[in-house]
């Protein structure tokens, strides 16, 4: 029954987008951590910036953004982020435009967690004498970052479902593979039911796990 | 300028952020200069590659047909898919279990599958099944694609904004004697949809930006592939691709102002029963949607939840 998965790596292709999905998480993580930084913080110059950035990357389709890592930043201005295999270097852009984008709204999620801190917990953090660095190390961060769970696995997801957008440049991805078997092969609804499974089985968890986790971390108010 | 998150600054505070502002603005600076020679090392900054787009040429050859195929692919599927997502939506409230859990099901099924997968698969379909023009096929497959996912997420409005009403309206309803179809069709649905205004408004952004996929993809002629077309005439792969995103933005920038208007406008009219759902409550249901009006948040710094004046619900 199963016999059309014979010659194509569909476990591998769904790694590569595990792969994907897990480098520009941490890495959007650290960029928007600092960009959510940046929005809140007390020098107007960086505020404007990181509004900026929020604002320009989200309006732009992820596959502009990725399609021009490939074709504007390796093509022409020839950047290869330390590789000469292309395939590799695909990776890699893909990776970078993932993170670029995802990190705006990484941002957006801990601002809206931000929000939920009481203001009392700033005031009386400033009253001890905290600066602002220590008030959001010490005090609202670790707050926001337990309260902003829930946008942050919506997120995640989403990155999950994003990281197809790296078949525009050729990644060897599970939406690349299902292109090609769609084409070579005669069985559409079977091939497209197992990467449907595919795509479910990641994200479903993703978000029953983190939402559980969300509200049992969530500071209760 | 003042945030709860820091104190009203003195003359050290001060003399700090001058200091940052100086490092950031040096840091800044070396990235625009690297930028810019990378940019000039490879000629890039030539007038004769910019130019293109300050004739009426490139924009009647290539631009504005993709354009035009962007905002017919993405108007199609809103339309298509509202009415979709209303049932989806309506169905996931009904008080009958055998309509209830299949619409769930529907809705998180499609939810949690990529676009470009369901954009795959409609063009396949198409091509195996049906007679449609291999000229045609693509677009039927990207607005198949977005009909297939954004009814999934418009059920999930519609679901929402029923919700968001107050529970007065459903209860005055059936006290008249209303029956449950009575009060959904003349209370509850007509009152929802101008609460789920904004919302929509704003999921329009993500079908706009999901149509790109198609041209990366699946050969759609829209916008991004135009574009492309366009690089293999010119040459110009940053002038061409700083175009598209300019573009983009003003076409999502426009379509989330109009939302972050019709959302305020919405919440002090008297109207209204004053519920709105906003582009704050579409984060939970469309993560990747632009959500909030352009500019939020970064007037005051610190935490908005201070400023926050909406009405509770």
């Amino acid at each position: 029954m199963f016999d059309f998965l014979e010659g194509y790596d569909v476990l591998g292709a769904f790694w590569t987008t595990v792969q994907l999905t897990l480098l520009a998480a941490v890495g959007s993580l650290v960029w928007g951590t600092l960009l959510a930084a940046m929005r809140v913080g007390p020098v107007p110059l960086m505020r404007g910036f990181g509004t900026f950035y929020v604002n320009t990357v989200r309006n732009i389709p992820l596959t502009v953004i990725i399609l021009f890592t490939s074709l504007g930043l390796h093509n022409t201005l020839g950047i290869g982020l330390g590789s000469q295999v292309i395939d590799t270097v695909n990776f890699r852009l893909a990776v970078l435009g993932l993170v670029a984008y995802t990190s705006a709204f990484v941002c957006e999620a801990l601002r809206s967690g931000i929000n939920t801190v009481p203001v009392g917990q700033a005031e009386a953090a400033r009253a001890i004498g905290l600066n602002f660095s220590q008030v959001l190390r010490l005090v609202v961060l670790p707050q926001a970052f337990r309260s902003s769970i829930g946008p942050l696995a919506n997120v995640l997801i989403a990155l999950t479902k994003n990281t197809t957008v790296a078949a525009a440049i050729g990644v060897a991805e599970a939406a690349t593979l299902m292109k090609e078997m769609v084409e070579n092969e005669a069985q559409l609804i079977p091939i497209s039911a197992v990467f449907a499974l595919g795509f479910v089985i990641l994200t479903l968890p993703t978000g029953l796990i983190l939402g559980w986790v969300g509200k049992k971390l969530a500071v209760k108010r | 300028m003042s945030s709860v998150l820091y104190d009203a600054q003195g003359p050290r505070a001060k003399r700090r952020n001058v200091l940052f502002t100086g490092v950031f603005v040096v840091v800044i600076a070396a990235v625009l200069w690297w930028v810019y020679t990378s940019l000039d090392d490879k000629g890039q900054l030539e007038w004769t590659l910019w130019k293109p787009f300050f004739h009426s040429e490139a924009w009647s050859t290539y631009i504005w047909p993709g354009l035009q195929n962007t905002l017919k692919a993405a108007a199609l599927a809103m339309v298509i898919a509202l009415p979709l997502g209303a049932v989806l939506g309506i169905a996931r409230l009904s008080d009958h279990l055998w309509i209830r859990v299949p619409a769930a099901i529907v809705v998180e099924f499609f939810r949690a599958i990529p676009v470009l997968v369901l954009m795959i698969f409609g063009l396949a379909l198409y091509a195996n099944y049906t007679d449609i023009s291999s000229d045609d096929r693509p677009l039927y497959a990207v607005v198949t694609g977005l009909v297939l996912y954004n009814a999934a997420v418009l059920a999930e409005i519609v679901r929402a904004g029923i919700l968001a009403l107050p529970r007065g309206q459903a209860e005055a309803g059936v006290a008249i004697g209303l029956r449950k179809n009575q009060v959904m069709r003349l209370i509850l649905l007509p009152q929802s949809v101008t609460a789920m205004l904004p919302a929509i408004v704003s999921q329009l952004v993500v079908i706009a930006k999901d149509t790109a996929l198609g041209g990366a993809v699946l050969t759609f002629p829209e916008l991004l592939s135009s574009a492309n077309t366009m690089i293999g005439y010119y040459g110009n792969t940053i002038a061409s691709f700083t175009a598209v995103a300019v573009i983009y933005i003003a076409l999502n920038f426009s379509l989330t102002t109009f939302a972050g208007w019709l959302e305020a406008r919405l919440r002090r009219s008297k109207k209204s029963t004053g519920a709105v759902l906003g582009a704050e409550d579409m984060k939970e249901l469309n993560p990747a949607g632009v959500g909030g009006a352009f500019g939020t948040g970064g007037e005051g710094g610190g935490p908005a939840g201070i400023t926050d004046t909406r009405p509770p619900r």
